[in-house]
Parts: C-alpha cells; sequence; structure tokens
C-alpha cells in the first residue's frame, strides 16, 4: 500500500502525508472502478426502476431525473458526491435505504464475526505456536503443523457445514442459524456466534500458529534472550515478555496481509449459519441483480480492507522502535 | 540478426538455461516427501477427472428417486443424493469441473497479468504509473468480492466464472510480474543485449521472460488452490456453476439442508475438496522451495 521510493528522503512530516495521499488515490481508482461495474451491469436501471409498466414519457423523465443523458465523466461526479454523502439509493428489493442496510446493519455483524474469530484465532494460535516452538518436534509441534494445513485447506463453507454436523445435530448445543447481537445480548449472541467463529478462526489459528513459532524459532536463538535467561528470570518470563515481543511484528504483518483470506471466510461463513452481515447482503445482492447494492457492499470492503492495511502499515512504527527511530 | 546469431552461438540460451533450472528444481523436488505426497494426491484427483466416464459407475446426472438419500453401501460407495444421483460417481465429475476452472482461470488470469506487468516494469514513466494505479485498485477488493460482483455483471455459468475468477488475478500476477521486470531490467546482461543492438521484442522473450519465470510458476502454483476454492465457493453461494453439473460446491450447498438426515451428501464432495487442496497446497510449498533459491537450503 505504501511507496517508500515517493517518500523516502522527504521530511518526517511528508511521509505520513504521502501515504494519505497514496491512500487517496486508490480511493479514487477503488470507486472508479466500481462506478464502471455498475455502468457495466446488464439491464436497463430505468426499466428495472419503473416495473413492468410504463409509459415512453415517464420513461424519458426518469431518465433525465437520473442524470443518464448526461457525459460518463459528469455521471461518475454526481455519483460519488452522493456516495460521499451517504445517499447511496433505495433497495428496491427491501424497499430500504441502501446506506442504512449495508453501513448500520449488515457491517456490523461482519465486524463482530471477524472480531470474534480473530480472537478465537489469537487464543489459540499463539499458545499453540508457542508451545510448538519451544517443545521442537514435540506431538505440540505435529499437531501445530497438522492444524495448519488443515485450516489453510478445509473451504469454511464445509468446516462450517460439519460443524452444525457434530455440534447442532449430533450434540445439540449450539444453534446452527441465526444472528443475536453479542453488543446488546453478550450471552446469546456469543452462543449464536460460537459456531461461526470457530468456522473462521479455524482458518486463521494455523496461520498464527506457523508464524508463532518460526519467528519465535529465531528469536529464541538471539543473545538478548541468553541474557534474559542469566539474569535470572522466570522461563515464562523470557519467553511471553522478551521473546513475544519480538514476533509480534510478522504476527501483525500476518493477520493484516491476510484480511482478504478472513473476508473470504466471512462471506461464505455467513452464508453457512445466516448471519445478516454484508456477505450474506452482497450473495442475495448478486442473485436478485440488485447492483446498487452489490456495488454498495464491493466499496465497503474495500475501504475495509483499505482502511486495515493502512493501519497495519502505521502499527509497524510502534512496535518496532527501530523504525520509529528512522523516521525522525 | 547477425548479433543475434552470435547470442544463440555463445553457449546456451536463456531457455535452454531455464529448462536446466526446471530439471535441477524438479531433482530437488524429488526429494521433498510433502511435494511428492501432494503431487500424488493430485495425480489422483486429475486420473479421476480424466477417466471419470470410466471409473463412475453410474452416469453423474442418473436420478433415482427410489434410491434417494442413502446412506454409502455396496451399490453407492459414497450414498446418494436427495436426488437419487451416485454421489461418488458426481465426486468424480466434479474433480473435472474443479480442476479445469482452477487451471484455466490462473492461466487466464496469467497471460492477461503477465502482459499488463510486462508492459508497466518495461515501458516505466506514465504508462506504468496508470497501470500500476489500476492495480492498486484492483487489489484492494477482495479476490472473493471482485469475482462475485464480476458474476453479477457476466451471469451464472462455468466460462464465467473462469472468467470472474481470472480477472480477480490480474492485479496480483501484474504486480509480481513487475517487481520481477524492475529487477531483471537492472542487471548488466540486460544492457549488453541492447547495446549489442538486440530488438526490444528479443531481449523481452530470450533475456526477461526466462528469468521471471520461476516466481511468476510459484504464484501460480499457489494460485491454483485459491481459484478452486473460490470456484467452489461461488457455486456454493449460488454464483457459479449452475446445476444440475456436478460441481463440489454446489453439492456441498445441497447437503447443508439435509445435514441431519444424510451428512453424507454434503461430506462426500467437502472430503474430496478438502483433500485436493491439501495436495495442491503440498505441492506449491514444494514448487516454491525448489525453484526459490532463497528458500532452498533451509529445508531438507
Amino acid at each position: 500500500m505504501v511507496y517508500p521510493s515517493l517518500a523516502m528522503g522527504a521530511h518526517r512530516l511528508w511521509r505520513p502525508l504521502g501515504a494519505i495521499a497514496q491512500t487517496a488515490l486508490v480511493l479514487l481508482v477503488v470507486s472508479g472502478i466500481s462506478f464502471m461495474f455498475l455502468k457495466l451491469s446488464p439491464g436497463d436501471p430505468v426499466a428495472i426502476m419503473l416495473g413492468s409498466d410504463f409509459s415512453r414519457d415517464s420513461y424519458d423523465l426518469l431518465y433525465r431525473q437520473l442524470g443518464l443523458d448526461q457525459p460518463w465523466f459528469q455521471q461518475y461526479v454526481q455519483w460519488l458526491s452522493r456516495f460521499v454523502r451517504g445517499d447511496w439509493g433505495m433497495s428496491y428489493v427491501s424497499k430500504q435505504d441502501i446506506f442504512e442496510q449495508s453501513v448500520l446493519q449488515a457491517l456490523p455483524v461482519t465486524l463482530t464475526l471477524a472480531a470474534l474469530s480473530l480472537a478465537v484465532a489469537l487464543l489459540v494460535g499463539i499458545p499453540l505456536g508457542v508451545l510448538a516452538a519451544v517443545r521442537r518436534n514435540s506431538w505440540m509441534d505435529l499437531l501445530a503443523s497438522a492444524v495448519a494445513i488443515g485450516g489453510n485447506a478445509i473451504p469454511s463453507f464445509y468446516l462450517g457445514v460439519v460443524l452444525i454436523w457434530i455440534f447442532s445435530v449430533a450434540f445439540g448445543w449450539f444453534p446452527s442459524m441465526g444472528y443475536v447481537s453479542p453488543w446488546s445480548e453478550p450471552l446469546t449472541g456469543l452462543w449464536h456466534l460460537a459456531l461461526p467463529a470457530l468456522t473462521l478462526g479455524a482458518w486463521y489459528v494455523g496461520l498464527i500458529a506457523t508464524v508463532t513459532r518460526s519467528s519465535l524459532l529465531e528469536v529464541l536463538e538471539q543473545p538478548y534472550m541468553a541474557a534474559a535467561r542469566a539474569r535470572g528470570e522466570p522461563s515464562w518470563r523470557v519467553i511471553w515478555v522478551h521473546g513475544m515481543r519480538n514476533v509480534l511484528m510478522p504476527l501483525i504483518t500476518i493477520i493484516g496481509l491476510q484480511l482478504g483470506g478472513m473476508l473470504r471466510g466471512a462471506v461464505m461463513t455467513e452464508v453457512v449459519f445466516t448471519l445478516p452481515g454484508l456477505g450474506m447482503m452482497i450473495t442475495s445482492a448478486v442473485q436478485t441483480r440488485e447492483y446498487l447494492v452489490v456495488q454498495a457492499g464491493i466499496m465497503i470492503t474495500a475501504l475495509l480492507f483499505i482502511a486495515v492495511n493502512f493501519t497495519v502499515d502505521r502499527t509497524y512504527s510502534l512496535l518496532d522502535p527501530r523504525l520509529r527511530k528512522n523516521a525522525r | 540478426m547477425l548479433a543475434d546469431s552470435n547470442i544463440r552461438a555463445s553457449g546456451p540460451s536463456p531457455w535452454q538455461r531455464l529448462t536446466r533450472h526446471l530439471m535441477r528444481s524438479w531433482q530437488l523436488l524429488r526429494r521433498q516427501q510433502k511435494a511428492m505426497a501432494g503431487m500424488g494426491i493430485v495425480l489422483a484427483f486429475v486420473v479421476a477427472a480424466v477417466f471419470a466416464p470410466v471409473l463412475a459407475p453410474y452416469p453423474p446426472t442418473e436420478q433415482n428417486f427410489m434410491d434417494a438419500m442413502q446412506g454409502p453401501s455396496a451399490q453407492h460407495w459414497m450414498g446418494t443424493d436427495s436426488f437419487g444421483q451416485d454421489i461418488l460417481s458426481r465426486v468424480f465429475y466434479g474433480a473435472r469441473s474443479a480442476l479445469w476452472i482452477g487451471f484455466a482461470s490462473v492461466a487466464l488470469g496469467l497471460v492477461v497479468g503477465v502482459a499488463v506487468g510486462l508492459l508497466a516494469g518495461l515501458r516505466g514513466g506514465r504508462t506504468e504509473w496508470v497501470l500500476m494505479r489500476v492495480v492498486d485498485g484492483l487489489l484492494a477488493f477482495p479476490e472473493l468480492i471482485m469475482a462475485m460482483a464480476f458474476m453479477a455483471v457476466l451471469g451464472l455459468g462455468m466460462n464465467n466464472v473462469i472468467l470472474a475468477l481470472a480477472l480477480s488475478f490480474v492485479g496480483p500476477f501484474a504486480r509480481t510480474v513487475r517487481a520481477d521486470v524492475l529487477q531483471v531490467k537492472a542487471r548488466p546482461f540486460i544492457e549488453a543485449a541492447r547495446l549489442m543492438g538486440v530488438p526490444e521484442r528479443e531481449i523481452v522473450r530470450r533475456h526477461v521472460l526466462p528469468n521471471i519465470a520461476s516466481p511468476i510458476l510459484i504464484q501460480a502454483g499457489m494460485r491454483i488452490s485459491i481459484a478452486i476454492l473460490l470456484a467452489s465457493g461461488l457455486s456454493f453461494l449460488g454464483l457459479g456453476v449452475v446445476p444440475p453439473t456436478p460441481d463440489w460446491g454446489l453439492m456441498i450447498a445441497e447437503g447443508r439442508g439435509f445435514v441431519s438426515m444424510a451428512p453424507w451428501m454434503a461430506g462426500m464432495p467437502g472430503l474430496a475438496l478438502a483433500t485436493l487442496l491439501i495436495g495442491l497446497n503440498l505441492m506449491a510449498e514444494g514448487l516454491r522451495d525448489a525453484l526459490d533459491p532463497k528458500t532452498r537450503g533451509d529445508k531438507p
């Protein structure tokens, strides 16, 4: 996302500004691509809005009202200014404001699911990776690499179905569908989200365990680890304080880099468990050919993607004092 | 032309060097158990796909409502689905569509991505700037979301799945290729060839392409499993291949509704899909370790 060549050698003030300018440029290209997508989509938007029965005059009127008689570039500018103001149009299937439907209703569901899955993945993945590194070549190490290979290869929609079969159908412990917000009803909400979070998190667990293991193995060789041990610090402190501090960087990098995989999994997980998130929204919008809603969905995911990459880039200097020193 | 023949006469051509490099890599690859296990799995699926008409005990779309939703038995090794179709036969034929979509979409994305990356890397200047900003924009969309949006525009069906996936792979391929081209371009032998008056097209064909071939191959290898995962995901969402085509994603989606009565309906095709993906991942990892000089020494 960030192009060092442009920022290199510049005054320290220019560095964040350059990154922001680059991001703004990417946003502009993204909006252009989304707009083109809307223009490329088959079907006549006017005919779709008017329904099956309409007169020539009302068609022409709406055509002009929508600005379709103007050149493309002007249409794009108008669309962009409406988009920035949150005027995204009405959905003709749900008869709802699209901004409200996507940003206020669907997005929080997806974000909650993603956050919970990440929590599951970190809580399981980091200890697994640490144990695999500390007890190298033990059964723990074998388990970690098995989880990594399996988690990477088993598609989340399949894992979801298997978990439903085991935990909903056979044992009846968790519900197989439906969403209750954990923000308003914590216990019921978490109970409903347990299987989805496990499904989506499984993909991350292996990745996090692998990165933790390989980075920690490298860190363990460093002289400061021997120094910490020589000072007589307890081994848990050596590993979790001195060791893990240096594992954080690669860990955050990989979490940021793999966000696309997370979103991919989130879409499928939402559909398996019928959670009313962004993935579900885009999927049904594609099926009913509601291009305005699809467009809103792809814009939101792209913005999310860019925002996370931007934050991950910024976080490096916070975590690594060496980078901070260079920047000053 | 004179300059050309001079270069050819002096030692092995870059393509010969590449083939030699590949042969050496193949020997390294053979020593890796993981890669060989992966290759074995993938080969088994390729055989199943190619010989599906011979191996499948029933036609994949033959419906027999008397035998609907039966568990695995001697007649139906993997059971039957809600239409009474034999799941084993459908899994064999499903391997066909999965592998075909995987290879075709990666190949198509590769060709376009390499062209864009080459153009950007070699031309430089304004062309590069514009192309790379478009690529940045494309990369800002997660692959699945991008493929879903393309499916909305293109409509359902296997060819459109291939096209949608290929389009969403152009960005990543173009970026890798451009980065590699920039590296190769700075090397002295390119300048030497240019000074000798070798035409641009020949420089690309004989000096640039062979030198960027192995990183591209590594990426293509990794992409195939992603492509198959995305394609089956699209079918699962009902945005990909249309029924009654035997497709694993579709079969899992159908089985999801019957998971309490007939768990094998989703279980069997899912198992096939997961196994193939594990095989492809192992193979791609092995390929990377064998071709990439940086990791070659690390792993035995």
